[in-house]
Formats: C-alpha cells, sequence, structure tokens
C-alpha cells in the first residue's frame, strides 16, 4: 500500500534528545540506536560501535509523521509536482509517509494509472507514498471505478477529493459496494450549488471584499449527508479537510452515536481566518476556503477533544504564473508539507492552544490509524520512522529553501519557530543528518 | 488671480510616502479624504474659467487599462489626465493582446515597460488593482475591481454630498438595491462611515450580503425604510451580474414594484443619486431621475474634478507653494 525507492535499512544512534512518543508514554532524555533501519534500542548512553552518531542535545526526537493528503500532481502536471520533488519536500517536512489524492490527469480511476504511479514510485519516492484511487469514474461523479481492482492493484483508499459525490444514492453505493474493498473512503464535502463561484468564506470579510461566499452550510450540509448515509449503511467514513465549526459538530455527534466518522483538518485552516484574505493574496486561496473565527476555535476544539484524529495538509502546489493572477482568477490551493510542523507548532503550540503531544499525535499516529496503517512508534523492534525537531529555532520562510516545485505558501515571509533538523523514514534518513 | 490665491491656500501637502496608490477605500484616512475633496474644490474654480488646461502634470504619463465596458469612469479619467496636461494612453480589453489571451501580468509589465507615472485600471475581477500595484512600479488607481471596490466614484459622491449640503458629517443616506454585486455601495459605505456620515442599506434579502452590517451600517428590505434619510442613493440593478437561475429576485417586475424609487415614496426635499447607468423604469421612476432633487448630473461633473485630484494627489510629493507657482504661470 506504501511505496517507495528500495534502499538499505541504516545503522545510526541519535544521541542526547527528548525523546517523546505520546502513544508509547516516552519522554525522556535517551539515546535511540537503529540497527539496519529497524529502532534496536533506547537507553543511556549507548555505545557507538561502528554506528554513525548524530548529537541531538537540546533537540527533540519524536515519530515522523504521517500526511493523509497530498496533491503529487503526477500525472499530468508534474511542472508542479512530481512524485521525487513532492516525496522529497515531504521529507523536509519531518514525514515518513504521504498518501496522494488522484484528482490528476488522468484521473487514478483505473488499475492501468494508478500501476504507474506505483512503478514512478518505487524508482522516485524518497519516503513511502500511498495513493488513493477515485471513488467514480474521472471524478465525474457518475460511474463507480472498479474500486475492486484498484485495491488489488494498492490503492491506499477512495476518494473523489476536489470533487463532491453530488448525488446521494451514488454516494450510498460507494459506501456499500466500497466493504468489499476493505479500504478506507474518504469525502469532500462541498454542496455545489450552495458553493457555486464562492471564492472565500461568506461572512463579514466577503461582504466588505465584495467576493461571493461559499458559506459554511454548503460544507455542513454534505458532511451531514455524508454521515447520514454512513450510519445507514454502518460503513466507516472519513471527512476530508473540515473547515466549519457545523461540520465539527456533526462528526462528534456521528461519533457518539456509534458512526465509525474520522476527520482531518489543514493547517492553514488552524492557523488562519478569513480575516487573512484582505491582502488578496492568491496563496490564501482554498478550498474549502478560510473561514471565521469561531470556525477555527471549533477546529481547534475538535483537534484537542479527539473529534478530528489527522492534520492533513492538502498540499497543492500550483504552478507560478497560475498564482500570479488576481485573487478573483486564481486556482484554489496552498502548498503545506514543508512548513506544517513549524506553522502549527508557532501558531497553537506556542501560544498554549494545544499541547506538543497532541499536535505530534495528530501529525503522526492519528492520520496513521484514518488509513489502517501502522503508526510509526519509538519502541524497540519498531521501524525506524523518526523525526528530530529544533522548537528554538527560529527562521522566515523563503521561497528558495522550498524544496516542493511550487511555492505558493500562505507563510512566504513569515517568521515561525521549529525546524526540522532530521527525518528517518523506513529505516533511513531521507532529510538532513 | 483670485481664483489662485484660493487654490494655494486649499492645495495642501499631501503626506509623502513612497509610492502611493488609490486601491480601495478602506486604506485612507478622514485627511486624506478632506485633503483630496478640498483639491477637487480647487480645480473646480479653476475649471470655471476659460483656458480650462493646467500644466500641472505636464510630463506625467497616465495610462488607463479598461477590461470593463465603462463610459463615464474612463471618459473622467481621460479628461482628468488632460486637463492635467498629462499624456494619456488607454487601452482596452477588446483589440489589444488581451484578446489573445496575455495575462494581465504581462499586460501590466509591458505598459509598465513605458514607466508611466499612473495606471489607472478597471476590471471585472476583485484584487486586479491590488495585482496591478505589486508587479509595475507606477502609482495605481483602482476604477473598479468586480464587486470590490470604486473608490473614486465613492469620492465623487462625497464631494457632490459637500457641495450640496456644505458637510458630510450626520448625513442619513439610504442606499436602495443590489448591494450584494455593488462596488459603489462597498466603497461608499466606507467613505460615508469614515466622514461620519450615517448609513441604511435597503434591499430585497437575497441582495443584502450576508453580515454586511459589520461594515458599519443598518440594513432593512423595507423600502419604507427611505423615508428617514437625506439622500437617496439608487443602485442599478445589475442585470449582467446577475446569473441565470440565482433567483435572487423573482422577476424585475417584482423588484421594481417593490423597491423601485418612485416619487410617492419620497418625501419633499430628500436629493436624489445614482451611480449610472441608470435603467429607467426599474431602480428608478424617470420622474425621479428627472426632478429637480436629482443630483445625477452633479455627480457626473464632480467626477471629473475629483479624478483630477486623485491624480494630482498621488503625482504630488514636492512643496505645495512650487505647484501654486504653477498654477500662477498659466493663470
Amino acid at each position: 500500500m506504501l511505496y517507495s525507492k528500495a534502499a538499505p535499512g541504516e545503522n545510526l544512534i541519535i544521541r542526547g534528545a527528548r525523546v517523546l512518543d505520546p502513544s508509547e508514554g516516552v519522554d525522556a532524555l535517551l539515546d535511540v540506536r537503529i540497527d539496519g533501519g529497524s529502532i534496536a534500542e533506547l537507553g543511556a548512553r549507548l555505545d557507538p560501535n561502528a554506528h554513525r552518531v548524530i548529537d541531538a542535545e537540546g533537540l527533540t526526537l519524536a515519530p515522523a509523521f504521517v500526511d493523509p493528503h497530498v496533491h503529487l500532481r503526477t500525472p499530468g502536471r508534474e511542472d508542479e509536482e512530481t512524485i521525487g520533488s513532492g516525496t522529497q519536500a515531504a521529507a523536509a517536512g519531518g514525514y515518513c509517509a504521504i498518501l496522494a489524492m488522484p484528482n490528476t490527469d488522468p484521473v487514478v480511476d483505473s488499475a492501468a494509472v494508478l500501476g504507474s504511479l506505483v512503478e514512478a514510485a518505487e524508482t522516485e519516492a524518497e519516503i513511502p507514498v500511498g495513493f488513493l484511487a477515485a471513488i467514480t469514474k474521472g471524478q465525474a461523479g457518475a460511474e463507480l471505478t472498479g474500486m475492486g481492482e484498484l485495491a488489488d492493484a494498492g490503492a491506499a483508499g477512495f476518494t473523489d477529493d476536489g470533487q463532491p459525490i453530488t448525488a446521494p444514492a451514488l454516494m450510498r453505493r460507494a459506501l456499500q459496494y466500497g466493504a468489499v474493498t476493505g479500504r478506507p473512503l474518504a469525502v469532500h464535502c462541498e454542496e455545489p450549488t450552495l458553493s457555486r463561484d464562492g471564492q472565500m468564506h461568506e461572512g463579514a470579510v466577503s461582504a466588505e471584499l465584495g467576493f461571493t461566499g461559499y458559506p459554511s452550510v454548503a460544507e455542513s450540509l454534505m458532511v451531514e449527508r455524508d454521515l447520514s448515509l454512513a450510519a445507514y449503511e454502518r460503513r466507516p467514513i472519513h471527512v476530508l479537510h473540515v473547515s466549519a465549526r457545523e461540520s465539527v459538530d456533526a462528526v462528534r455527534a456521528a461519533q457518539a452515536a456509534g458512526v465509525e466518522a474520522t476527520a482531518e483538518v489543514a493547517p492553514h485552516h488552524l492557523c488562519l481566518t478569513d480575516e487573512a484574505v484582505r491582502s488578496l493574496d492568491a496563496n490564501v486561496k482554498m478550498n474549502p476556503p478560510l473561514r471565521g473565527a469561531s470556525d477555527r476555535a471549533a477546529l481547534i476544539d475538535g483537534l484537542r477533544d479527539g473529534t478530528i484524529q489527522a492534520i492533513a495538509t492538502d498540499h497543492a502546489p500550483h504552478a507560478r504564473h497560475e498564482k500570479e493572477v488576481p485573487f478573483e482568477a486564481a486556482p484554489f490551493g496552498v502548498t503545506g508539507v514543508e512548513t506544517s510542523f513549524a506553522a502549527l507548532y508557532t501558531h497553537l503550540v506556542e501560544p498554549g492552544l494545544i499541547s506538543l503531544e497532541t499536535l505530534l499525535t495528530r501529525m503522526s499516529s492519528g492520520p496513521a490509524a484514518v488509513y489502517g496503517m501502522s503508526a510509526p512508534r519509538i519502541a524497540a523492534g519498531e521501524p525506524a520512522n523518526l523525526v528530530l525537531l529544533d522548537l528554538a529555532a527560529s527562521r522566515r520562510i523563503e521561497e528558495s529553501a522550498f524544496k516542493s516545485r511550487s511555492a505558493n505558501s500562505w507563510l512566504l515571509g513569515e517568521r515561525v519557530t521549529g525546524k526540522v533538523r532530521l527525518t528517518v523514514a523506513a529505516g533511513r534518513v531521507v532529510y538532513g543528518g | 488671480m483670485a481664483d489662485i490665491h484660493v487654490m494655494r491656500d486649499d492645495l495642501l501637502p499631501p503626506a509623502p510616502t513612497e509610492r502611493r496608490h488609490l486601491l480601495s477605500i478602506a486604506d485612507l484616512s478622514r485627511d486624506d479624504v478632506q485633503r483630496l475633496l478640498a483639491t477637487a474644490r480647487s480645480f473646480a474654480r479653476s475649471l470655471e474659467r476659460e483656458m480650462k488646461k493646467l500644466p500641472t502634470l505636464r510630463g506625467r504619463t497616465v495610462v488607463n487599462m479598461f477590461y470593463e465596458s465603462s463610459t463615464r469612469t474612463s471618459s473622467s479619467f481621460e479628461l482628468a489626465a488632460k486637463r492635467l496636461s498629462a499624456d494619456t494612453m488607454s487601452i482596452k480589453a477588446s483589440g489589444s493582446s488581451v484578446d489573445k489571451g496575455e495575462s494581465l501580468k504581462d499586460t501590466a509589465l509591458t505598459l509598465g515597460a513605458y514607466d508611466p507615472d499612473v495606471i489607472v485600471i478597471r476590471h471585472p475581477q476583485i484584487g486586479a488593482a491590488q495585482f496591478v500595484a505589486r508587479v509595475t512600479r507606477a502609482h495605481v488607481v483602482n476604477a473598479g475591481d468586480g464587486k470590490h471596490q470604486h473608490p473614486t466614484q465613492a469620492l465623487l459622491d462625497l464631494y457632490t454630498l459637500q457641495e450640496e449640503f456644505g458637510r458630510l458629517e450626520g448625513l442619513h443616506v439610504a442606499i436602495v438595491g443590489d448591494v450584494l454585486h455593488s462596488r459603489v455601495a462597498r466603497s461608499l459605505i466606507q467613505a460615508l462611515g469614515l466622514m461620519d456620515a450615517r448609513v441604511t442599506l435597503v434591499a430585497p434579502p437575497p441582495l443584502l450580503p450576508r453580515d454586511v452590517e459589520a461594515m458599519g451600517c443598518e440594513t432593512s428590505t423595507e423600502i419604507e425604510a427611505i423615508g428617514a434619510a437625506d439622500i437617496v442613493y439608487v443602485l442599478r440593478m445589475q442585470r449582467e451580474r446577475m446569473q441565470e437561475g440565482a433567483n435572487y429576485v423573482p422577476s424585475l417586475r417584482e423588484y421594481t414594484a417593490r423597491w423601485g424609487v418612485t416619487p410617492e415614496r419620497l418625501r419633499p426635499g430628500q436629493k436624489i443619486m445614482h451611480p449610472g447607468p441608470m435603467n429607467r423604469g426599474v431602480e428608478i421612476d424617470p420622474r425621479v431621475a428627472d426632478a429637480a432633487d436629482a443630483l445625477i448630473e452633479t455627480q457626473v461633473r464632480a467626477g471629473l474634478v475629483t479624478r483630477m485630484a486623485v491624480l494630482y494627489d498621488l503625482l504630488t510629493t514636492g512643496p505645495v507653494g512650487v505647484k501654486a507657482a504653477q498654477l500662477t504661470e498659466v493663470a
């Protein structure tokens, strides 16, 4: 289900870091020894033997991150991102695994397209990458894809991300038939007649700026519909990129009623509100849009109480010329894999809105669980999936530092705290070190 | 000569900043507005003379980029620049490289290569003026960007009101009609608020933007609400912006019946304004449009001097005395 280029695991000692794995209940100054890509031992003053030693004093070692929502733009827009560049960018962001969305050109709706991606990943992918396949052919919302065959060919899950499945009956069939695949179904919730021409959240800011609004209810109505269908069919469902307070409420209520519902949230929705759109900067334009302060507060609450299990960047690279247009003409989407930890550490952990432990959990074991992947853990015998963080490092986000082929980041020029120093994915140092 | 002395007193020095634009009323202070209105007033006096041209902006270049059809705004910007002796150049979307798919950035860079002092832009997309300001070195004047802003319209409306009432503070303006799609309304709400006038928006519920009260205005969906206002500002029913099947109002006929501004719905002495172009018989009864209380032609005249003031203000950073001396020469 996850694919990357084959490489031997490394022998390594990470010396003197604060080892922090909330799921394992570990928070101590320890050395970590990695033998052949697996964690062999945690302890004080481990003997280096012939291992390379990385001095990590003053740094924090945590389970590496998992991003369940990345657009790699391949096939079709390799000028914006490739499997190689996207996974290098993710490695720089502290990720040990990512999942790519199928809204490419062509859409990942056949075993042939999926097979070509798997093949490319086995030669190009710096870190393990999984591929979601489309629910409907061409993501046109009319006919189901060959979900069984796609699952056999390695699809990590199914989604029409970028497009809602407008017909309730088709959504119901996807839930029913999807059961044969054993893979998660992830839904982009947007009622298109309510969001039509919408450029930003509908509210006081859109009233002043004159943009056609994309109201919260355009999302939450569809979230409620899909949760109702999932409840009726007794099937699990994953809600992509929730942005509205009402959506969080709906997911929480469904979970309380016993629905196997999970949800993810993007860093930009956790850090910004629609006030940011006053800049008319095309790099704060995304779908779903930045919402109001009460929505942001509800997302943070949902993250804290576990209603939302996963932080997903919705990394959406765009060519420079596509974003260098008036706001209204710009495409939706911003990049995120290289900046997510620093953004969230700066905007949520430093001001005390969530704990570092919660952030680490929602960026790692949370998203892994949504897609049935084994969670990165810092324990003897586990494959080494580690991120070494410098929580004191402050820097300005500069375009020149990006490994992604695109630079449409909402953080350009912003000063942030928290830097990834080293990433170990599947037993291999993929960044820093 | 008396005129010129008045002018010297009125032409206050603009605040010296690096490269100023007029993109949104939200960027202006009360002092900025007062200075612009005072400048416009002195230009109005200069236009009363036989020789209407001033040498003030001789050697300066003003480029007009109009991506949307416009009569009033484009003609008054062009004439304003000419009255100040600037060289002008006008680019329209049709018949230019825009027809060949050239991006706004490339068109702006191309025109920017001539080092214009001012680029005046009208564009159907929100953020176009801000965008041009980012990619060129010219001072940029927003002559309307989508549904966002039309700051020179708001300034000319303030000028019209100031001339009519002798004050702006405390005036009560009812803005009636399609507020949702109106850049004129957005700029005007901000401008009136800045000058401590009171604003009531009157519109069918779907044409009132959600949470618009946060801009500091009152709202009503009843046409009777115009009765309390000193001025009734009628917005055009922008049929070209109405998506088919959007159902903002069931029909224009029903709109006219419930929200059309008719003589019967007005109090004696209430002044009428309209940014044009009017749909007579839709949002405004022809008898209202032609009545003595209508300030609609005054608004058009105000457009010229206000836009002269904007161009002058953006390009003048030196001591005011120098400019006044230039004006004296021409006289």
